[in-house]
């Protein structure tokens, strides 16, 4: 038996799809010495990979998994493993066919061409032995195709190989993973032991199981896909390649149908969820067929069949067609349906690049290499960040809960605002038991239950009346009510107190402190202690990896507070920059301390008749925070403003929370304070003052420039994206992000129509505007301004476009809408000289 | 015509079997299941023989409640009906006979079915003991003809081949017999899904059966060294052929 090198630079565990394409990719980078194992055989080593339908549909509604769908496409054409035989996701339901037309939008927005909309007898054109009596029309995407993804593995490996960067050791089994310090040292293998500080897990439905090896954690789990090959089809008997006709994705049943050869391949996420553990999972050489191809359990396929029959009579409904082969296919299914990518932040050194699909294969090893050898990748992969789990993300419990939840929506019509069922009330705020008396409808956030709006404030919408922008249609109804745009007006004139528990929060302490903030924002942050600091952090090319606020408490001491839903990434971006002396170190917060905001023309008078502290502008200003006495209370005020309001966070320990929120509920009723939700603080509030979002706006695609937040001067000290920012400042940018209001609302049937996001934003003439870098305008966020009585857009535009007044459209579920430029920039436009927060 | 023929549920292998800790059984957590080829063979000859003749086939199988999988699945290609005799644990070949002809009789007796045929698979494919068939003939006290490769019927009689070497034995007998097939009796049909739909309809008439005492007791079961060394990797292009050529002589396709 040979035996693997004794050392490496990396090595790469897995040799499906992601792993091949993660060793050629850094082979390609220009590392040397790295070390592929699989415990199966080549080239195929019986995981996921071997037993993949292999078709791609590059549309998705989600821009990371598009890009990285895109750029996969790319790789396998250039490898000629490539296919296109074209893709029709048929309707047959009316919402269904709404959504065909958000397919358009996701199209549109992202950069796939030539779709569209056709009726049943097109699909029957295209598709002859569908019974096109059973659908509404279809969305046909003519780039589709089917890749040989076992050959795309092989040829990239050969190619690692050709580069001299590459040794690849088949049948060799990883037994552990040794961690020193926090640091990967060695992997230890059934052909001996590697010496290596950075290892890539990609072992798809194992990985796991490897990673619990090093003692760090990727939640995914194996899940059964089930699928049938029926066959010889007459139709076919003359076939000559893998595919002819488009592959059919029958949503409404969550199935599809593709040629394969001189059979009809028919696979289904429509069954009952069927998770196993990885211990489930047998060898290769205990099983029939291959580890991940589980006995088919034709019970859990009895519809399917009757579906398939339905829309494929021709071909299923032949009883001379016999099934060949079917098998409950495993995959690797994750709490949220995105990859897990990364670095792990429990060892460095230590990479995942698992639950990754044979769509976005190569894209996603391209992207993960560019990580490991460049510090960051061209397509922002902040959705599929291993950091961005919390810890009750881990937790079998959840995992299993949103996949099985998760898992009959692959095909779904989901909601971009839709809420989990499962595993909710996991992270309670100290106000939950006060929140919901108010009738809160609670949303969540990374495990954190946040009231989106009051049900006790539903009087204030007919107190407002049509001020409220009351819509009608059920889709931009749905997980929306008008009392987030009463709760907004009420706080516009009034106060609201906001629940913002869900704010990750983590203090840089030590001596070397203000050199890691120094170093990660790129604002000044050797201020006064009591300044808070707002500021951008980019990767190293100068594209946003967040954005935050900082107070500095001490010359040593640093608050970072962040959006919960991207705190833990955040909390390793700034632990890497952590020095290796220990002279400065990480404290997280999260669960230790609450936050709850008072906003509104009255939060002075609200805060004044409960505290001693001198609030006046003059005696606590904007943009500072210290320490005051409220009642028995010491509360960490700091006065910045997310929706466009004078007012306060405060920062306290959680157990004192609920005392806070009494007191400042009691003192406020005189004042007229209501419950405001997340609605307002994120989306209403935040329009309005032109305010950008990490996740929306702010990527790694876009810099400074383009979202219009630099200042005046550059900062001496060195940060990460230092010499990109100042690129970018000396150059003109290609687009600018803009706020665009809607002129008219009225769609084709009269009915006013409400744009929820990732809308494609069009040129006057309907087309599709693409700026120089090749990025489409879209909109990044939309919702209401109700102080401004307009629904609000933001998108990027070329500066072509990007001038005030600028008359452009905006496609919504297939209609064009007229849209107006309102503000080129960043000014607010409510409040332009920011008078009601700095009052 | 009428034909039973009797199936069996077994564990679907891979090249490695792994045991249960007392070792008495093949450990199946991470197996399927399935039925032997032999039995598959003895259910396509019934269908094959139904479609010329005419006639019903009920099948018959002797095992745990997740048999109905197998039965569905044999269903689904043709036969009309199927009997399970639920028993939880492994019943011995004397048992096992006792028991399938004894439902075959009852069968028999209430359905006012007279079974011209019941087919049988030579031996199942895990504990392959070789004489159930010739049990249940003995207690039917009907002609067996075992280890069968051809099989037709005419005027009353069947006619059975068997392989010998190289050469082949023709048996005839009066028919109601008992048959055990060999695999390559036939190239069994892939369910469709029309007979997978109709499957799920048919009646399964599960009955609960008395164990008769076993008069063999399985002790342990031990997992014979495997001498295959699994696939050997010859070489890639042109560098394989000489590879190749080597092993195509060594066993004997090249002279």
């Amino acid at each position: 038996m040979s035996k693997v090198p004794a050392s490496a630079r990396c090595v790469v565990i897995g040799a499906g799809i992601v792993g091949n394409s993660v060793a050629y990719h850094l082979a390609r980078l220009g590392w040397k010495d790295i070390v592929q194992v699989d415990k199966g055989p080549l080239p195929n080593p019986g995981g996921s990979t071997g037993h993949a339908s292999n078709f791609i549909f590059p549309v998705d509604h989600t821009k990371e998994m598009t890009e990285l769908t895109h750029e996969s496409m790319r790789q396998y054409k250039e490898m000629g493993v490539f296919t296109e035989c074209g893709g029709i996701e048929v309707a047959r339901t009316p919402e269904r066919m709404q959504e065909l037309q958000r397919r358009m939008s996701s199209a549109k927005s992202f950069g796939i061409p030539d779709t569209e909309i056709i009726t049943p007898e097109r699909v029957k054109e295209l598709v002859p032995y569908i019974d096109e009596s059973v659908i509404l029309g279809g969305f046909y995407t003519p780039s589709v195709g089917v890749v040989d993804s076992l050959r795309a593995g092989t040829i990239m490996r050969e190619r690692a190989q050709e580069l001299g960067a590459l040794t690849v050791s088949a049948n060799t089994e990883v037994l552990g993973i040794d961690v020193e310090e926090g640091k990967v040292v060695r992997v230890r293998t059934s052909q001996g032991d590697i010496q290596t500080d950075t290892v890539v897990i990609a072992c798809g439905c194992w990985s796991p199981k490897i990673a619990r090896m090093a003692g760090a954690s990727i939640p995914l789990t194996p899940a059964v896909h089930q699928m049938k090959d029926i066959g010889p089809v007459p139709r076919f008997a003359d076939a000559k390649g893998d595919i002819e006709y488009p592959i059919v994705r029958d949503m409404d049943t969550n199935m599809y149908e593709r040629q394969h050869g001189t059979g009809l391949e028919v696979g289904s996420y429509a069954h009952r969820p069927i998770l196993h553990r990885v211990e489930e999972i047998p060898s290769n050489a205990e099983a029939a067929l291959s580890p991940t191809e589980f006995p088919f359990t034709q019970d859990d396929f009895d519809l399917q069949d009757e579906h398939a029959l339905e829309l494929m009579p021709e071909i299923v409904g032949d009883e001379s067609v016999g099934q060949k082969y079917a098998i409950n296919g495993i995959l690797s299914l994750t709490p949220d349906g995105m990859p897990i990518l990364g670095e792990t932040p429990e060892v460095k050194g230590l990479w995942s690049a698992a639950a990754v699909w044979i769509k976005e294969g190569p894209g996603t090893g391209k992207s993960v290499a560019e990580w490991m050898v460049l510090g960051e990748s061209e397509i922002d992969l902040h959705a599929s960040d291993i950091a961005r789990f919390h810890e009750h993300h881990k937790a079998e419990h959840h995992i299993n809960a949103r996949t099985s939840e998760g898992f009959n929506k692959t095909y779904g019509i989901v909601h971009p605002a839709e809420q989990w069922s499962s595993n909710r009330d996991v992270r309670l705020s100290p106000y939950n038991e006060r929140e919901k008396a108010l009738g809160a409808v609670f949303f969540e956030t990374v495990g954190w239950e946040r009231p989106f709006w009051y049900q006790a404030n539903a009087h204030l919408v007919e107190k407002f009346g049509d001020a409220v922008m009351p819509r009608t249609a059920e889709w931009e109804s749905r997980w929306w009510s008008p009392i987030i745009n009463a709760e907004h007006l009420q706080m516009r004139q009034t106060a609201g107190l906001v629940d913002l528990t869900a704010f990750a929060i983590f203090d840089v302490i030590g001596p070397s402190a203000l050199d890691v903030v120094q170093r990660t924002a790129v604002r000044q942050m050797d201020v006064a202690v009591g300044k808070v600091v707002y500021t951008p952090v980019l990767s190293p090319s100068g594209g946003f990896k967040s954005d935050l606020t900082i107070m500095r408490l001490a010359h040593d001491h640093f608050r970072v507070v962040t959006g919960g839903a991207h705190g833990m990434a955040d909390r390793k971006w700034f632990a890497d920059q952590l020095p290796a002396d220990g002279s400065a170190q990480i404290a997280d917060l999260t669960s230790a301390y609450t936050t709850l905001g008072l906003w509104g023309p009255k939060a002075r008078e609200i805060l004044a008749s409960v505290t001693q502290a001198d609030v006046s502008n003059e005696g606590f200003g904007f943009g500072t925070c210290r320490v005051i006495e409220i009642g028995p209370l010491r509360v960490l005020a700091s006065r910045i403003s997310y929706v466009g309001d004078l007012g306060w966070e405060f920062y306290l320990p959680m157990e004192q929370g609920a005392r806070l929120w009494d007191i400042l509920w009691e003192a406020g009723q005189a004042h007229g304070l209501i419950a405001v939700g997340i609605g307002v603080y994120g989306t209403t509030g935040r329009l309005e003052k032109s305010y950008r979002a990490y996740g929306a706006e702010l990527e790694t695609e876009y810099n400074v420039i383009e979202a219009g937040m630099q200042t005046a001067k550059v900062k001496e000290q060195d940060f990460v994206g230092k010499q990109a920012y100042l690129q970018h400042r000396a150059e003109d940018p290609v687009a600018i992000l803009c706020s665009l209001t809607v002129d008219d609302h009225t769609s084709s049937t009269g009915e006013k129509r409400y744009m929820l996001g990732r809308e494609p934003i069009l040129t006057k003439e309907g087309q599709p505007i693409t700026d120089a870098k090749g990025r489409r305008s879209y909109v990044t966020s939309a919702g209401s301004a109700p102080s401004l009585g307009k629904h609000v857009l933001m998108a990027y535009l070329p500066l072509e476009h990007a001038t005030v007044g600028a008359g452009l459209l905006v496609e919504y579920l297939g209609v064009q809408y007229p849209v107006t430029v309102a503000m080129a920039g960043p000014t607010p436009l409510l409040d332009p000289k920011n008078e009601r927060i700095l009052a | 015509m009428n034909i039973c023929v009797c199936i069996k549920r077994v564990p679907l292998l891979g090249s490695a079997i792994v045991l249960t800790d007392d070792q008495r059984s093949i450990d199946t957590a991470r197996l399927g299941f399935t039925v032997s080829p032999h039995e598959e063979c003895a259910v396509e000859a019934a269908v094959r023989l139904i479609e010329e003749h005419g006639g019903t086939i009920t099948l018959l199988c002797l095992g745990p409640a997740e048999a109905v999988e197998q039965l569905r699945e044999q269903l689904a290609i043709g036969p009309d009906r199927a009997i399970l005799i639920q028993v939880q644990d492994e019943v011995d070949p004397q048992a096992s006979a006792a028991l399938i002809a004894e439902a075959i009789a009852q069968d028999e007796a209430t359905t006012g079915t007279r079974y011209d045929l019941v087919l049988m698979g030579s031996e199942s494919a895990d504990t392959a003991g070789y004489q159930t068939g010739i049990r249940v003939a003995h207690r039917l006290g009907m002609p067996v003809i075992t280890n069968v490769k051809g099989l037709s019927v005419e005027g009353g009689q069947v006619t059975c081949e068997r392989a010998v070497g190289s050469t082949r034995e023709v048996y005839r007998a009066p028919m109601p017999a008992v048959v055990t097939t060999k695999d390559g009796l036939n190239v069994p049909r892939y369910p469709s899904v029309p007979g997978r739909i109709k499957a799920r309809k048919k009646p399964i008439d599960i009955q609960q059966a008395t164990v008769p005492a076993a008069r063999l007791e399985k002790v342990r079961l031990v997992v014979p060294v495997s001498e295959a060394k699994g696939a050997e990797d010859l070489g890639t292009g042109s560098q394989a052929a000489e590879r190749l050529v080597e092993v195509i002589r060594k066993i004997g396709v090249l002279q």
